[in-house]
């Protein structure tokens, strides 16, 4: 099956849980398990080919000019992690079909579950770094899912957060340290990478970018000082905790640093960091394991201290270590799983996971008594189980390896730390299972069903299977040990046995083993001890550093974000002053080269005007209504401008969106106070007023200084000048420019505008419908309102406009392509004339007359430009291509017919629609506030009275 | 004529700044406005001001202005409407809501109780 597939099965599968959860437990749970088997099968097809040592890819290019590419790759590492993750995946997936409690949504479960699951494939069948980085990121966001599945414990949210705080973090180094060895490497592919050794152990950048890759390492790994977080993730439901504790998450990092081991490690950096980091992780955890009294914190730690003495074979960056470390991977997996599944059992069954309340179990329970003691003593070290020959070349390992100069050091740690590893594994077979049946257990303790204890008992079974016959996991650890090394080095001869003769290793372990069985004796002295020594509580210290980051962090937004918007408008001007005069200064202007020209009384004139209302209109914009008047005559020069400076299409769009602007204002006035009254400080108004000519007189002189020099290149408009006829088959070049060369903006265009109105229609409904709603039914006009409100004259007279101005529009449009004109003007045009409607009969009347939602046009206008632009993929162009013809029919003249016509049509749509919405939602709001609003087209109508006059006389009469 | 045009940018720029730091709501959209017709008016320009050469293609005619920072500037004019109507929606919601078109935070944000940490 395709790598592809495999990875993708779990995400797409994550989909079904929850669309299955109301077709009950079973089927959830059963179609969860059959994509995960799916995607195991899929990739046990690939096992021939990863056995014969050849390397499995897949490639899709996605972002090739970035190196970011689909691609994949198995090789025997990534095939080992694979199976663990995707086969004790399928345990997990069975025993929580059984843990999980009636009130648990259980689609949900395992919606996350499979999110995780194929998170944790593409990280080990990553061949691009790239890649690798965005299935990093998805393991910490669907392990804060999984983590904080029980959202009603504070415990869950606490743990899922802080577990998200540390990886999160340290997947931002992460991405860093990653960037860094690709430009080392000079490309993201894994496989390229790999082939690197020497230039990136070379480079000056080797050592930030270790850092920075260990770092998330560490993290994700739990590995000290960032083992806080482990033990807060147990406050998930047991099997996340079986799941990403045992083979899972913990071990990305873990993978990580085996899948570069071939480039980053034999360094003295990578030793020293890499080894005594992995140390000081296996002793703490060992140590803090052995005085938890919570079965599952236990666990917790003694992951965190194994996860140590993995990392510690890892940075000890000999074959041999390597070969050591994957081997206790497998083990680690394979116990610790079974470990976790047991305490969910003992959980499950007794109310309990306190040890101080066990004890006495094994009558009870003997099944999980069975299956958790072997696990246990696995991980005690005890001959005939796995557990016993990974530690064994651990610490055969630690007797050749010299930290700081000290050959005892690594030895002498190592084996204090499988003491205590020992002993908190006696401990748990000791407290949990031995001793007198109590009779204070919360529940009363029986064996469970057979979902819950098969998967754990399946992984003991391999637990016993590779300790009495290691020479069955030996060809598969070897293999993928040769994928590890890669051609660093070579893969060591050591064979796999129980019985190695009387080496150093072997006392060590007898030495760890009795001294746990002796530690265990005097338990409760060490306990009080323990209890007595004060030590850093990991959690305090995190919280109270995320206190300080909070803290911090609002005092700085405090100080720049304070609500105030006007503080925020001057803050940003001067910024803006600023740099553009640090620009100014620092560069240089060339000559002017273009002549100044001259202007007409005329033109004068019409800037005075300009100048004037723009002057007026900041002394006199108090008074609202006037302001209007006065910008209507800014925008109105603005227009006269765009024509004197040949630019029709302009000129037209820029009047006709004054018209629509100032009824928009209007309207919205009709509800806003009339006056804005004095409220800032003269001081205040300075420091405007200071700040605003700075910034006028800046574009000033920018727009000055640029008017009178040429670009420096040739613009590209000279592209569509002289194609604008030839390919987009219109003399109008604005217009061949928008609906051809730019259409996709434009296209753009219209969608920011359609959305822009049904925002404001969106608005318009939460405010009707809000506390709001009761405030407009109450308001009372605060002027007098018109006795005449829809005068005849008026809605005579627009009547009468009306097709007039229709058919105006519709000459804009047509004329649009050869002369100025087009979609976009025709479109305002025609809002103008409809909106003319709303103006002198009232919103019910006009409303009452329309045929065709609003929302509507603008989704008719966006769907025809879209059909259009996706009507040249049928001709095999590329989105928008453009077409046109000339046809004739007699006895019209000969005439182009163009495939821009329609987009144009499409923009047309969406303008009228736009326009149309935007004001009709402004009137809603108004007929709210006014509830009399007459149904006749004008307010007084002579025949209607007469009518009415009639009607009275009648009845009188009567 | 260039200088002209370079003051009225500067003029309608000061002025919307001005505006733009004003209290209420209503003075800040017209500033806002008077904002979008100075950059307007400076995009246009970056085509160079030219008279009576209109981009419109014509038989035995060489010289035509920049057509391109117009059709720029056309949508830029368009999608300001849009923008504009949004703005003025929000006031009118802000003003009808709280009946006050005050546009700064009167509450000051030490005052709001911090996420409860759990």
């Amino acid at each position: 099956m395709s790598l592809f597939l495999v990875v993708a099965l779990p995400f797409l599968g994550a989909l079904l849980p929850g669309l299955m959860n109301s077709a009950g437990r079973q089927a959830c749970a059963g179609v969860t398990f059959t994509v995960s088997l799916a995607a195991f099968i899929g990739l046990l097809t690939n096992l021939p080919a990863v056995l014969a040592g050849e390397l499995v890819t897949a490639r899709i290019d996605w972002i090739p000019s970035l190196g970011l590419n689909l691609t994949l790759m198995l090789d025997g590492l990534g095939f080992f992690f694979a199976l663990l993750i995707l086969g004790i995946g399928l345990l997990i997936i069975t025993y929580a079909r059984f843990y999980l409690a009636r009130d648990d949504h259980m689609g949900e479960f395992f919606t996350y579950l499979l999110l995780f699951q194929g998170a944790m494939v593409g990280i080990v069948l990553s061949d691009n770094i790239l890649l690798l980085l965005v299935f990093w990121e998805l393991t910490s966001l669907s392990s804060f899912l999984l983590i904080g599945y029980w959202k009603h414990l504070p415990e869950g949210r606490q743990g899922a957060r802080m577990a998200l705080a540390v990886t999160g973090m340290g997947g931002l180094a992460m991405i860093g340290g990653m960037l860094l060895l690709g430009q080392i490497a000079g490309s993201y592919d894994l496989s390229v990478i790999l082939q690197n050794r020497d230039l990136i152990q070379e480079s000056p950048l080797y050592v930030p970018a270790l850092l920075l890759i260990l770092l998330g390492c560490f993290t994700k790994s739990a590995q000290f000082p960032f083992h806080f977080w482990l033990p807060h993730a147990m406050a998930a439901p047991t099997p996340v905790s079986a799941y990403l504790h045992s083979a899972t998450m913990v071990k990305a990092g873990i993978f990580l640093m085996a899948r570069m081991w071939p480039v980053l490690s034999g360094t003295p950096e990578w030793f020293v960091i890499v080894t005594s980091a992995g140390l000081i992780t296996m002793v703490l955890g060992a140590m803090i394991a052995l005085f938890k009294h919570d079965l599952k914190a236990l666990l917790a730690f003694s992951t965190v201290s194994h996860l140590g003495l993995i990392t510690m074979l890892l940075g000890t960056g000999t074959a041999f270590g390597a070969m050591a470390a994957i081997f206790h991977i497998l083990n680690h997996a394979t116990f610790k799983a079974a470990l976790f599944m047991s305490a969910g059992i003992i959980d499950h069954e007794t109310h309990t996971r306190d040890i101080r309340r066990l004890g006495g179990l094994r009558h009870l329970m003997p099944i999980t008594f069975g299956i958790a003691t072997l696990a246990a003593l696995s991980m005690a070290g005890i001959p005939l189980l796995n557990g016993f020959l990974s530690k064994e070349m651990m610490l055969e390992e630690a007797t050749h390896t010299v930290l700081f100069n000290s050959p005892w050091l690594v030895p002498a740690l190592a084996t204090f730390g499988s003491l205590f590893s020992a002993a908190y594994c006696f401990r748990l077979i000791g407290h949990v299972f031995l001793g007198p049946v109590r009779d204070d257990y919360p529940a009363k303790p029986h064996d469970p069903g057979s979902g819950l204890w098969l998967p754990p008992a399946l992984l003991v079974v391999l637990v016993v299977v590779i300790g009495v016959a290691p020479f069955l996991a030996e060809p598969f650890v070897k293999l993928v040990t040769a994928s590890v090394l890669g051609e660093a080095a070579e893969v060591p001869k050591a064979y796999f046995k129980i019985w190695h003769g009387l080496v150093p290793a072997l006392f060590m372990s007898v030495a760890a083993v009795v001294g746990g069985l002796l530690l265990m004796m005097v338990y409760n002295p060490a306990l009080r001890l323990w209890d007595g020594t004060p030590r850093p509580e990991a959690k305090t210290i995190f919280d109270a550093i995320i206190a300080v980051a909070v803290r911090s962090a609002r005092k700085v937004i405090h100080a720049l974000h304070d609500g105030a918007f006007s503080r925020y408008g001057a803050i940003m001007a001067v910024t803006v002053i600023g740099a553009g005069y640090y620009a100014w200064v620092t560069g240089s202007v060339g000559e002017a080269t273009r002549e100044m020209q001259t202007a007409t009384p005329i033109q004068m004139a019409g800037w005075l005007m300009l100048v004037g209302a723009t002057g007026g209109l900041v002394f006199l914009h108090r008074d609202r209504l006037l302001s209007l008047i006065l910008i209507g005559i800014v925008g109105l020069m603005v227009s006269i401008g765009f024509v004197l400076f040949s630019a029709p299409d302009l000129a037209m769009t820029q009047f006709t969106v004054e018209v629509v602007t100032i009824i928009l204002l209007l309207l919205a006035l009709n509800f806003l106070p009339n006056a804005t009254p004095v409220e800032s400080s003269v001081l205040r108004r300075t420091r405007d007023s200071v700040i605003a000519i700075a910034g006028g007189l800046a574009t000033m002189a920018l727009s000055y200084h640029y008017l009178l020099r040429d670009a420096v290149t040739s613009p590209i408009s000279e592209f569509h000048l002289a194609n604008s006829y030839k390919g987009g088959g219109g003399t109008n070049v604005v217009n061949v420019i928008l609906v051809d060369f730019r259409g996709f903006d434009t296209y753009g265009e219209i969608i920011v505008l359609g959305i822009a109105a049904l925002l404001i229609y969106a608005l318009t409904e939460t405010l009707l419908n809000g506390p709001v709603r009761a405030r407009l039914l109450n308001r009372k006009p605060d002027q007098p309102r018109a006795g005449d409100m829809h005068p005849t004259m008026m809605v005579v007279l627009t009547r009468v406009i009306m097709p007039v101005v229709l058919m105006v529009g519709f000459y804009i449009f047509l004329r649009g392509h050869n002369e100025p004109g087009g979609g976009f003007i025709a479109g305002l045009v025609v809002s103008i004339a409809v909106v003319m409607q709303y103006m002198a009969s009232g919103f019910a009347w006009a409303s009452a007359r329309q045929r065709y939602p609003y929302h509507g046009i603008i989704g008719c206008g966006v769907l025809i430009a879209g059909l259009t632009g996706i009507g040249s993929w049928f001709f095999s162009k590329p989105f928008l291509t453009s077409d046109f013809t000339y046809v004739r029919i007699p006895p019209f003249e000969k005439f182009e017919l163009a495939t821009a016509a329609l987009f144009d049509v499409g923009v047309f749509l969406a303008v009228v629609g736009a326009v149309m919405l935007s004001l009709e939602s402004f009137s809603r709001l108004a007929r709210r506030a006014h509830v009399t609003d007459s149904e006749h087209p004008m307010d007084i109508d002579p025949s209607r009275e007469n009518l009415v006059e009639a009607q009275k006389l009648a009845q009188e009469g009567q | 004529m260039e200088l002209l045009v370079a003051s009225a940018i500067g003029i309608l720029t000061a002025a919307g700044l001005y505006l733009v730091m004003r209290l209420r709501t209503f003075p800040v959209i017209l500033g806002v406005s008077l904002l979008t017709y100075a950059v307007n008016v400076f995009l246009f320009a970056s085509g160079r001001l030219v008279v009576g050469a209109p981009p419109i293609l014509r038989d035995g005619v060489s010289t035509y202005t920049d057509p391109l920072p117009q059709a720029l500037v056309l949508t830029a004019i368009v999608i300001s409407f849009g923008m504009t109507a949004v703005v003025v929606m929000i006031a009118l919601g802000a003003y009808l809501g709280s009946n006050d078109d005050r546009i700064d935070d009167p509450v000051p944000m030490d005052e709001v109780i911090p996420e409860d940490p759990s």
